[in-house]
């Protein structure tokens, strides 16, 4: 499903990702791990397209298309979803409007009429319900005063509304507490299928514990150093990035 | 029975045939100059009375003494007032002008904002095949009105048919002597709206200019009285959403409401007049007078969104003269590539126990200036005067400015007066969440400005509110690079 190949990034002529290579296949979910300032956020921006970061070599395709010239709403479209670490705020648009905004022009560029009201309330309801999200909730606005778990868990409702081909958490761990955590992992668990796949980048080996990854990568300095299944984050729990430091530089 | 827009439109289609076209187009136009022939020609024109054509002279007289104000923060040509045409009659349509010859960008626009085929010929000045007689239409609206009593009508009519009324109240809330711009427009103005909603009566609709006759050319010099007398309510809309690239440079327009005991008014103006084109090049000079008088416990609420117009400089004020009258202000002023606005309001608090809110959002795009200018002022008799004022500033881009003039005179100890403010940026981190989402970047602009702007739309009757948030939409296109 997604493909990347030797894949070089810069920001403001500062190179942050140095040939990454990577292949996620429907159904699988892969974990990305390493220590901070390691790229794993540069890397999620860069398959999400933002740009302020400057591919400067290699690729990243989705169902064998090359997504260099495609716009981050395009992207979207096309079934990535990227769950922010720091999800911003919108104030004075709720969050169903946000949702509602967000599928309708996804329909649209599929060629569809607007999602019907009613189908997109129960839709809501469902999906609400999924997460344990209070309704109240969605007619706040958009990040607006959320308290950190609730901002994750927001991202996780969006993400069971788009339904995505391709999910990217990005550190979706970090603010929960273990009650939140075990919510928003049992979601994801339920939106996975034969069909998606998602992409976990975590800097703990906790939210692991709940999303049970297929294959965990380590990242350091820009590149992918070292792969396994995963038992290589209980590894890392244990002993730290040192080793993985030490060994890349070798 | 809530009679909305859309029932209006299908009886002016409805209504076309059964009272036959209106072919009769006066053509001539005055010389250029003002001067006081002039003014005795509009007058005489008009056919008014003696009374009225002698108030317009002492004003007449009175412009001559003064001199166009250059304390708003804006920047501009200073017109000829000797090189404007005062008295112009209504554009004829152009037969051999066809919609094809018509801007394909305006077009656009218009196909936006939804706007028929026909209303486009219309607006564009276009030979429609059937020319609609609005007067005919307007008498079977007149007939529901009048069942309550209610006279809505232009001001040019009520001049011949409600001399009291007119006399009693014209020039009242904004005197001749007021300012400049408001001394002019009491001597040449050439049309406007009368509105009287007699004692104890809510008006069943909302009264809109849209439906009133000789709406095609607004004038250049509009003058709009309304009397809500006591106990009574109503909601009036001004201006048209469709964006009419009038030729007029300056639009001098008076608006007095005027609230009697326990009366509401509830005044909506969306504005968006031509704004000159991206390089700052034409664009109307809008320079507005609107005020209304509050007596004991009325309320008179302003709301506008303004987009359009190369210069803006209009404060709708209120005068609270009566114990616990109610006083609001909602505005949402846009500005994008040169346009400059300097808006706000006057609340002038004399009755005790008044009370007073202002909202305030500018969006500044562009290369625009954008200027919040308010006063609250608190007279000595007026006892636990309370006012609230919050006014925003949303940023695109590095080159616009936004500012912000609040003047407070409190001259009594037992006044409560809060002021807020922000200043915000459009931030590319929320752009990029919106694209991550599949919201393309005009749409992402367009849902934060409208979030931005929430508690003014809200403050919209809901037709109005929607047109409101698609025009902002267009007014700000193009504006993110």
């Amino acid at each position: 499903m997604l493909k990347i190949t030797d894949l070089h990034a810069s920001v403001e002529d500062k190179e942050i990702l140095r040939g990454i290579n990577l292949e996620v296949n429907a159904g699988e979910v892969h974990a990305i791990m390493g220590p901070n300032g390691s790229g794993k956020s540069t890397l999620a921006s860069v398959i999400a397209g933002k740009e302020e970061f400057e591919v400067t070599q290699g690729t990243v395709a989705l169902d064998g298309e090359d997504l260099e010239d495609a716009a981050p709403e395009e992207r979207a479209h096309k079934g990535v979803f990227l769950s922010f670490q720091y999800p911003v705020e919108i104030p004075g648009v709720s969050v169903t409007n946000f949702m509602k905004t967000a599928i309708n022009e996804s329909r649209k560029a599929r060629g569809l009429e607007d999602m019907p009201a009613n189908k997109m309330l129960k839709l809501i309801r469902e999906k609400s319900e999924l997460l344990e999200i209070d309704r109240k909730f969605l007619s706040r606005s958009l990040n607006e005063g959320f308290s950190g778990g609730e901002k994750k868990r927001n991202e996780i409702f969006q993400m069971a509304m788009l339904e995505p081909k391709l999910a990217i958490l990005d550190e979706t761990d970090s603010g929960l507490d273990i009650d939140a955590l075990r919510i928003v992992a049992n979601g994801v668990n339920k939106l996975k299928s034969s069909d998606n796949a998602v992409i976990v980048i975590t800097h703990y080996q906790r939210l692991l514990e709940y999303i049970v990854p297929d294959y965990v990568h380590v990242l350091h300095n820009g590149k992918i150093v070292k792969s396994g299944g995963k038992e290589l984050a209980l590894e890392l729990e244990e002993k730290g990035y040192d080793w993985i430091k030490q060994e890349a530089t070798v | 029975m809530a009679y909305t827009e859309e029932e209006l439109k299908k009886e002016l289609e409805t209504k076309e045939y059964e009272y036959g076209f209106y072919t009769d187009i006066e053509s001539d136009t005055f010389p250029k100059g003002l001067n006081e022939e002039i003014v005795r020609a509009i007058s005489k024109k008009k056919n008014e009375p003696e009374w009225m054509t002698e108030w317009r002279l002492e004003a007449f007289r009175i412009w001559e003494g003064m001199e166009e104000p250059e304390w708003a923060n804006v920047r501009y040509e200073k017109p000829d007032f000797q090189a404007i045409s005062y008295y112009s009659a209504p554009k004829a349509a152009d037969p051999n002008k066809s919609i094809d010859d018509v801007d394909p960008e305006l077009l656009a626009m218009y196909k936006k904002l939804g706007i028929s085929v026909d209303e486009q010929k219309r607006l564009q000045n276009v030979a429609v095949d059937i020319v609609v007689d609005s007067v005919s239409v307007a008498t079977t609206f007149k007939k529901t009105l009048g069942e309550k009593g209610i006279i809505f009508m232009p001001i040019s009519e009520a001049i011949q048919e409600h001399p009291e009324l007119v006399k009693k109240y014209m020039g009242t809330v904004v005197p001749k002597t007021d300012n400049f711009y408001a001394a002019l427009n009491s001597a040449v103005f050439t049309d406007g709206s009368f509105c009287y909603i007699p004692k104890g009566v809510r008006c069943p609709m909302e009264l809109s200019t849209y439906f009133r006759i000789n709406e095609g050319g607004t004038g250049q010099f509009e003058r709009t009285l309304v009397i809500a007398d006591e106990s009574s309510y109503v909601s009036y809309l001004e201006g048209c959403t469709a964006p009419s690239r009038d030729e007029n440079q300056l639009h001098a327009a008076v608006v007095e409401l005027i609230a009697l005991d326990d009366a509401e008014i509830k005044y909506s103006t969306v504005q968006n007049w031509y704004p000159g084109n991206s390089e700052g090049k034409g664009g109307v000079y809008n320079f507005v007078t609107k005020r209304g008088l509050c007596e004991k416990n009325s309320k008179i609420s302003w709301t506008q969104v303004e987009t359009g117009s190369a210069v803006t400089w209009k404060y709708p004020s209120c005068v609270l003269k009566g114990d616990n009258s109610v006083g609001e202000f909602y505005s949402i002023a846009v500005t994008n590539n040169f346009q400059q606005a300097d808006t706000g309001t006057k609340m002038v608090h004399l009755g005790k126990n008044t009370k007073s809110t202002i909202i305030s959002k500018g969006i500044s795009a562009g290369k625009s200036q954008n200027s919040y200018r308010g006063l609250v002022q608190v007279n000595s008799r007026a006892e636990n005067a309370r006012n609230f004022s919050q006014c925003d500033s949303l940023l695109m881009g590095n080159e616009c400015g936004a500012h912000t003039f609040p003047y407070i005179e409190a001259k009594n100890k037992t006044a409560q007066i809060e002021h807020e403010a922000t200043t915000s940026k459009i931030g590319e981190d929320q752009i990029f969440y919106c694209n991550q989402r599949g919201i393309d970047t005009e749409k992402a602009i367009a849902l934060i400005v409208n979030g931005f702007s929430k508690e003014v739309l809200n403050k919209l009757p809901m037709e109005f509110a929607v047109e409101a948030q698609k025009l902002l939409e267009i007014s700000l296109e193009g504006s993110v690079g």
